[in-house]
């Protein structure tokens, strides 16, 4: 049963694929897809995953014309309101769509900023784990041997403890490490969270990219280019890496979501950039959501939880679209 | 397998050493007790400084932290452990005390999710591509996606605040937000502890069923593709023995690994849902003595989490060679 629904599922390699009889209208086509194409043909029927890009790329761009579309200044409080009220703590209204925090700051206004700083230190923690992920997963796969084993012995030390834990513990101890406050800056900055964040972040990726290449460096094409006389490194870069670039970019966008959310629960209890240094995150306003739960502030609570939950969601869900896409053996919709 | 076991065994003394170290190591650093002892006791003569740093190994340089390690190392392991540098008291009471809470709600968050979410994964697995199995693995990946302190600020305000003023007579949708007992309880009460755990487990329960959802119904679409599975049909078993029989039982497999692992890690505690709730685990635990920079408090909270881990996961291999007689020792 596994045949019939590879015909237009899954991609085994071979220029037959387009001409299956019974394959649907868009795969008649009578030239054969690159495995790219048909990557993207099956991320595009995917339809939660289409959904959330859209949604995320909308948010994106909302976020980064943040002087446009927020109506306040991140610090900046409200001073003018209808019929002269007080602006602290003012219920959603026209003046403050979301309602404005204890020292009269719009809600709304701080939240897009909020976000923009989150996904940026996110997007950075992220890119700096993939990068250094994939290059010590791809030279322990390649090599082999004792860094492959110290690299793997590390990786189970650190999955040893809960993930809060390793961060905190490491997150003091950089701190009191005075040779390298010039380079990670001080613990409160923000910096030094993305660096915290990417220390972290490359385990899970060094093992995708090592699994990827200890089982595509036995392949045909692998051994013909080095039977060619071709580098290790030159396999790496040009032969192994660009075979692996899905479950990369699968863990690419699963880093991004892991690095906002930790950074939100890091502020959230008082451990990650502190306002001082400009850092209005998206996790320090979920954070000062503690304090309004019992007074029954919900905006203060309901706003900031809902976009957290809707930057996770929805890379998450582009996350798993692209994993669906990528790796033919995981089928959506089998027998 | 009793020599596979015991070859395990005694390598987890080397790792536990090597880890205990580090982590000695990366806590000394971090948390500098002699200036948390400053801290908790202001007016300390230099005399009593110096006693302190004598008493609890804390010398400086490489080779003091080898020292300090070993010193700290061998009161450990004879049940002569420093007193917390805040309060000065024992250590070990107030570890079992949270141990045990933490063991609870975690076990039970996690035993809900192992149940309820292999229920959902197999009911999703048995129709790939239906509506069900979307729904279902929808709202897994929405579950996921949740982070534990949203769920926890939200269920606090809305079964804690907002019921009591809009339905003060439903007490039965009031719940309290923290702790384990009301305020001036004595002895055990089970009620009461219910009502105190209810939250807090279905913070950790939508996390967990969410997790186990996705596992089983991979696991058991893996098996369902599989060729001894067509085999097993065309012998003309029914359905739903081979769906017991044959599918369940493989597939179960990889599971049994994962709750074990997770198992393990529940006697770390559940650090961001015991702090919003403050229920007195291991995760309050850590957070406190990680605050004072508790020093005397934060080792031996480390060694118990790694231990539970390192002989979890061995159970979880164990386990595998066991239900798989393919696996050989």
């Amino acid at each position: 049963m596994t045949d019939v629904l590879n015909s237009t599922v899954a991609a085994p390699a071979g220029p037959e694929i387009g001409l299956v009889p019974d394959a649907d209208a868009e795969g008649l086509t009578s030239k054969s897809l690159s495995p790219r194409q048909m990557a993207m043909r099956r991320f595009l029927s995917h339809k939660p995953a289409v959904i959330a890009t859209v949604a995320l790329v909308l948010m994106v761009a909302f976020v980064l014309l943040a002087p446009l579309t927020a109506r306040y200044g991140v610090n900046e409080s409200i001073f003018r309101t209808e019929g002269g009220v007080s602006n602290r703590y003012l219920t959603p209204r026209a003046d403050a769509w979301f309602g404005t925090d204890e020292i009269g700051r719009d809600l709304y206004s701080r939240l897009i900023y909020g976000t923009r700083l989150s996904l940026a230190i996110g997007l950075a923690a992220a890119v700096i784990g993939v990068l250094i992920g994939t290059a010590v997963g791809a030279y322990a796969g390649i090599k082999g041997g004792l860094f492959d084993d110290i690299l793997m012995r590390v990786t189970d030390i650190f999955l040893a403890f809960p993930f809060l834990v390793a961060l905190l513990v490491t997150r003091n101890m950089l701190g009191e490490i005075p040779w390298l406050e010039p380079i990670v800056g001080n613990r409160t900055s923000i910096r030094f969270i993305i660096f915290l964040l990417a220390l972290f972040g490359w385990m899970g990726v060094a093992r995708v990219v090592r699994g990827q290449v200890l089982a595509l460096k036995e392949r045909e094409f692998v051994e013909a280019s080095r039977a060619l006389g071709a580098t290790n490194r030159r396999i790496v870069v040009r032969h192994l890496l660009p075979n692996s670039i899905g479950p990369i970019l699968v863990a690419l966008t699963f880093s991004v979501v892991a690095a906002v959310i930790a950074e939100s629960t890091l502020s959230f209890f008082g451990f990650g950039p502190q306002p001082g240094s400009n850092a209005t995150s998206l996790g320090l306003l979920v954070g000062s959501s503690k304090q309004n739960v019992l007074t029954g502030n919900w905006w203060m609570v309901v706003f900031p939880c809902a976009v957290l939950l809707l930057v996770a969601l929805t890379v998450n869900m582009v996350g798993d679209g692209l994993r669906d896409a990528t790796d033919p053996k995981l089928q959506r919709g089998g027998s | 397998m009793f020599r596979f076991v015991a070859r395990r065994l005694i390598w987890a003394v080397p790792t536990l050493m090597i880890v205990t170290f580090l982590v000695y190591v990366a806590i000394r650093i971090g948390t500098n007790p002699v200036a948390s002892y400053l801290r908790s006791n202001q007016r300390a003569s230099q005399a009593n400084i110096d006693e302190y740093i004598e008493s609890n190994g804390l010398y400086e340089g490489f080779g003091g932290y080898i020292k300090g390690y070993f010193k700290w190392l061998g009161g450990f392991v004879t049940g002569d452990w420093p007193n917390s540098i805040k309060g000065n008291r024992e250590v070990w009471p107030n570890l079992k005390d949270a141990l045990g809470n933490s063991v609870r709600l975690a076990g039970i968050g996690a035993a809900l999710g192992i149940i309820v979410g292999c229920t959902f994964g197999v009911f999703a697995a048995l129709r790939p591509g239906s509506l069900r199995d979307g729904t279902v693995n929808t709202t897994a990946l929405v579950m996921l996606s949740i982070p534990p302190f949203v769920s926890a600020v939200i269920l606090q305000m809305v079964f804690a605040v907002y019921t009591r003023r809009w339905w003060p007579d439903a007490t039965w949708l009031h719940f309290p937000t923290s702790g384990v007992y009301p305020p001036g309880n004595r002895g055990f009460n089970l009620s009461a502890m219910i009502e105190h755990l209810t939250l807090p487990v279905i913070v950790v329960a939508i996390q967990s069923v969410a997790v186990y959802t996705r596992y089983m119904r991979a696991s058991l679409l893996d098996v369902l593709n599989s060729d001894y599975l067509r085999t097993a049909r065309s012998k003309g078993i029914n359905e739903r023995r081979v769906l017991v029989r044959h599918a369940m039982r493989n597939a179960m497999l990889p599971i049994v690994t994962l709750a074990a692992i997770d198992f393990g890690l529940l006697f770390g505690g559940l650090i961001i849902t015991e702090n919003i709730f403050e229920y007195p685990g291991m995760g309050r635990f850590f957070l406190n003595a990680y605050g004072n920079g508790d020093f005397p408090e934060l080792m031996p909270w480390m060694v118990i989490v790694v231990l539970a881990v390192i002989m979890f996961n061995l159970l979880a291999d164990m386990s595998y060679a066991f239900l798989d007689p393919r696996i050989r020792l």
